[in-house]
């Protein structure tokens, strides 16, 4: 398929994996691999020279994958770490082989917890026959032999193989059907702290990224898409840019426009130049207000899918000593990746090659395929690096269809590329939410009764209707179902669903971003009413969860290492939160002062974290630094609005980010407690909200029950 | 055609007088470790030297560049050799991502430049680079580093 348009495809990789040294960052090169060394196991390739070529399955965005997965299997083959390089298996090879290398699906903190096993199992097995392999060789029995840094030793002769001399042989050997992991305790790589693989490139800007993907003969592509959600295109006047040059194409498609030219700044000109007419579909009204409205009458309907329920609300409200009751919210919030969404893609005849950032390339296979009416097999997809994924390039691979419609207009491979603008006014947003809190404290200050109202869109009803149950959106009360951490006698939390026309989707932490900061401000603002202590109040409610010990003990270190029960430097107050995500326990002490013009500074973020096991305690506290700037980021700034049915926002000069003068200090405890595993990208971005809201109260008295912090008047009156 | 020196290499490059720099190095040239995140010079991803000053090639016409040493981050390393930005950047493990590093990367080499010992202060008024992974602690930690080498 490649010769007909004059590409040589092999070349291309060959380029790209010289410019970027002994990793090939951003390519797969399965096939080269394959024919270059046997491979032992569909996970490992040893070649000759002893270098162990790993695969990854799971998609690099900086959260350190394609670092922590190989030493899984390091740990378990014994090799030398120092010969260890990376590749990405192509998500149609895996269709192929059946699925050998899993689910390439990256999100939800999962890539450690749904990988540990396989790896780990993989590296075992491959070590298993490479040593089955030397034995034959000496003829000798195996368990004479054992394997240590890629060097294979007959104990009673003292002779030695490299793995690099047996690996041939390995590959033609069964593998054993049973193989043991070591004990944790015998680990020598995992839970030390590795440097990243990708590191060196990186400094250098030689990673490619969807972005940067070029192909011989390529044309680019920008696009805009209709305004409003759901609305359509109507007409589009080309007059503007007859005269303009480099321009090959304009592709009108139902909801989108798009200028096929010969450089991307050509087509954005041109794009620029359209006079392009919408049919907003009934949504061009749509504003925020009129959003509040609805979602108000979610706090207040009658009818709610209820999460959990305990005891009885009505019994737990009769003869209370005190009420207390707050309404929540949140906005939009776009991801906002720092690569904007792009996809490159050739199509001819019934097959497409994509070149694509994606957290899910087989979903991005998937989607290219349905699109074009053709089967999967025929759909070659190359995963890039990526520059951010946090869900953005996940769940929803909107980009591809889009991307896949235009170069099908041409007969070149085509990479579009959205402007910033269109990236920011076309996401799936974490939703808009709002939660009205009803509680009953007994004579002591303890909760007797808690009605959890939710309200807002829910992910799952748009994008997977079928993990609804009995329309229930468990995902969307998460927080405050078995998850919630505390003791309360009489206890419910529902959710009536109001689905606006804002497409929705899964945002770092997904729906405990909000949840953590509702309720976390609550049991807040339950203790002052109570009159204790903030974290003694949480000790006390903590009782019987099942994971009580756990998410005291994080609870506990956080507080420890902030020095909870000293004073704080002077001006600065100190507020606290507790959270489970994803099978991770997480706890933040933010240290916040709030100057006399209002404005709010956080030197210190304290935060400790559970996830069960620590690949790679590097990477481990990188990403609870990240999460914290991704919480506090949109803890101040975040918000996306609406008005005539379309996103206000445009770019990063009113859709703020956090900047390195503002990054507080972030200490991080690693408390792993050992016999689980889970992840540490997501959890901790949860906390940081409340945790600095009520640092807030503790410094001015006033409770924040609304994001972003930069819409309240904190001055001092 | 306008010619653009980068890197210690001229290049004629086919583009309107107008068409930004970040653009004309990365579609015309074929550079790509400078990246585009904004376009509105708001970000710094598209960070690279013009006559040895730190500037945000998005907002800046090509033309305006003729005659000028362009610097982009694959011409920061001299034979071979990583700047020491770069090495403190590799021993402090700075990227996450990457996507913002090399625009950040080039800032703070002209940063260094200017003052080769910064206080927190001068960080924080010279670097106003948007990393959506969060890498400030390490971004700082590793400015010092450089500082003192
Ligand atoms: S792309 Fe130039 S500053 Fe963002
Ligand atoms: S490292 Fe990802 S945006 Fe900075």
């Amino acid at each position: 398929m490649n010769a007909a348009s004059g590409i040589d495809r092999r070349a291309f990789l060959v380029k790209v994996a010289a410019a970027s040294g002994a990793l090939t960052l951003g390519f797969d090169v399965t096939q080269a691999a394959a024919g270059r060394a046997p491979e032992i196991t569909a996970w490992i390739v040893i070649q000759p020279d002893d270098t162990v070529i790993i695969r990854v399955a799971r998609s690099e965005m900086g959260q350190g994958t394609l670092t922590a997965l190989p030493m899984l299997v390091a740990e378990e083959l014994e090799c030398d770490w120092s010969k260890v390089t990376v590749e990405f298996p192509r998500p149609d090879e895996n269709l192929r082989r059946n699925r050998i290398w899993g689910d390439f699906s990256t999100g939800g903190s999962r890539s450690i917890r749904n990988s540990q096993e396989p790896l780990r199992k993989a590296g075992a097995t491959a070590r298993d026959m490479l040593i089955a392999a030397a034995a034959a060789r000496w003829g000798v029995a195996a368990n004479e032999c054992r394997a240590r840094n890629s060097v294979i030793t007959h104990g009673p002769s003292g002779r030695t193989l490299t793995f690099g001399k047996v690996a041939t042989a390995a590959a033609k050997i069964a593998p054993p059907t049973e193989v043991t992991l070591k004990d944790p305790a015998q680990w020598r790589l995992l839970g030390t702290p590795v440097r990243r693989l990708d590191v060196t490139d990186k400094v250098m800007g030689k990673p490619i990224y969807g972005i940067d993907v070029n192909l011989p003969g390529m044309l680019h592509a920008a696009l805009m898409q209709c305004p409003v959600f759901k609305g359509t295109l109507k007409s589009v006047d080309e007059s503007g840019i007859a005269a303009m040059r480099g321009v090959q194409k304009v592709v009108k498609l139902k909801d989108a426009v798009a200028v096929v030219a010969e450089t991307w700044w050509l087509a954005k000109k041109a794009l620029d130049a359209l006079r392009i007419e919408w049919d907003d579909g009934g949504n061009g009204t749509t504003s925020g207000d009129s959003i509040r409205d609805f979602l108000l009458g979610g706090l207040a309907a009658g009818e709610a899918g209820i999460g959990r329920t305990d005891g009885n609300l009505a019994e737990g409200f009769a003869n209370a000593a005190q009420r207390i009751e707050a309404d929540y919210s949140v906005p939009f919030l776009a991801h906002a990746t720092m690569e904007p969404q792009n996809c490159t893609v050739h199509v001819t005849g019934n097959t497409a090659e994509i070149w694509v950032p994606t957290q899910n390339g087989e979903a991005a296979m998937a989607s290219a395929a349905h699109t074009l009416g053709i089967s999967s097999q025929n759909v070659r997809v190359h995963k890039t690096m990526l520059g951010g994924g946090f869900g953005r390039r996940g769940a929803t691979q909107d980009f591809v269809p889009l991307a896949v419609l235009i170069a099908k207009e041409v007969d070149r491979p085509v990479k579009v590329v959205w402007s910033r603008e269109e990236d920011i006014r076309h996401d799936y947003y974490r939703p808009v939410a709002m939660a009205r809190m009803s509680a009953a404290l007994d004579a002591a200050g303890m909760p007797r009764a808690w009605h959890v109202r939710m309200t807002g869109n829910s992910i799952w009803s748009t994008l997977m209707p079928t993990a609804l149950r009995g329309g229930v959106d468990r995902q969307f009360q998460e927080g405050f179902l078995a998850d919630m951490p505390y003791d309360i006698p009489h206890y419910l939390a529902d959710y009536a669903i109001r689905n606006t026309h804002v497409p929705v989707g899964f945002w770092r932490c997904v729906n405990h971003t909000q949840n953590c900061f509702f309720r976390e401000s609550f049991i807040d603002e339950m203790a002052h009413a109570a009159g204790v202590d903030p974290l003694e109040y949480r000790r006390r409610l903590i009782g019987r969860h099942r994971h009580a010990k756990k998410f005291l003990a994080v609870l506990n270190a956080a507080a420890d290492r902030a020095g909870w029960n000293t004073p704080a430097a002077p001006q600065t107050y100190r507020g606290l939160a507790v959270n489970e995500a994803y099978g991770t326990f997480v706890a933040a002490v933010a240290e916040a002062s709030v100057g006399a013009d209002g404005t709010v500074r956080t030197p210190r973020i304290v935060v400790a974290l559970d996830p069960g096991t620590i690949v790679n305690p590097l990477t481990a506290e990188m990403q609870s630094e990240s999460a914290v700037v991704f919480g506090l980021t949109a803890a101040l700034y975040g918000e996306i609005t609406i008005k005539d049915g379309r996103v206000e926002q445009s770019n990063f000069d009113n859709y703020r980010m956090l900047r390195l003068a503002e990054m507080p200090k972030v200490e991080t405890v690693l408390a792993p407690s050992g016999g689980f595993w889970a992840g540490c990208g997501e959890p901790p971005v949860a906390v940081v909200a409340p945790a600095l809201c009520n640092a807030i109260f503790a410094a001015t008295g006033k409770r924040i029950r609304s994001l972003p912090l930069k819409n309240h008047d904190l001055r001092k009156v | 055609m306008i010619s653009l020196t980068i890197n210690g290499q001229s290049h004629n490059v086919d583009v309107e007088p107008d068409t930004p720099l970040l653009w004309a190095i990365r579609e015309n040239v074929g550079l790509t470790g400078t990246k585009y995140g904004c376009g509105v010079a708001q970000c710094g991803s598209c960070t690279v030297h013009v006559d040895g000053v730190a500037m945000r090639s998005c907002a800046v016409p090509a033309s305006a560049a003729i005659g000028k040493r362009i610097t982009t981050i694959e011409g920061l390393a001299e034979n071979g050799v990583l700047h020491k930005v770069q090495k403190a950047w590799v021993d402090h493990e700075v990227p996450q991502c990457g996507y913002c590093q090399s625009g950040m990367i080039m800032a703070v080499a002209a940063l260094l430049k200017d003052k080769p010992k910064p206080t927190d202060a001068d960080i924080n008024s010279a670097i106003t680079n948007i990393c959506r992974c969060g890498t400030f602690q390490q971004v700082r930690e590793a400015i010092h580093a450089a500082a003192s080498a």
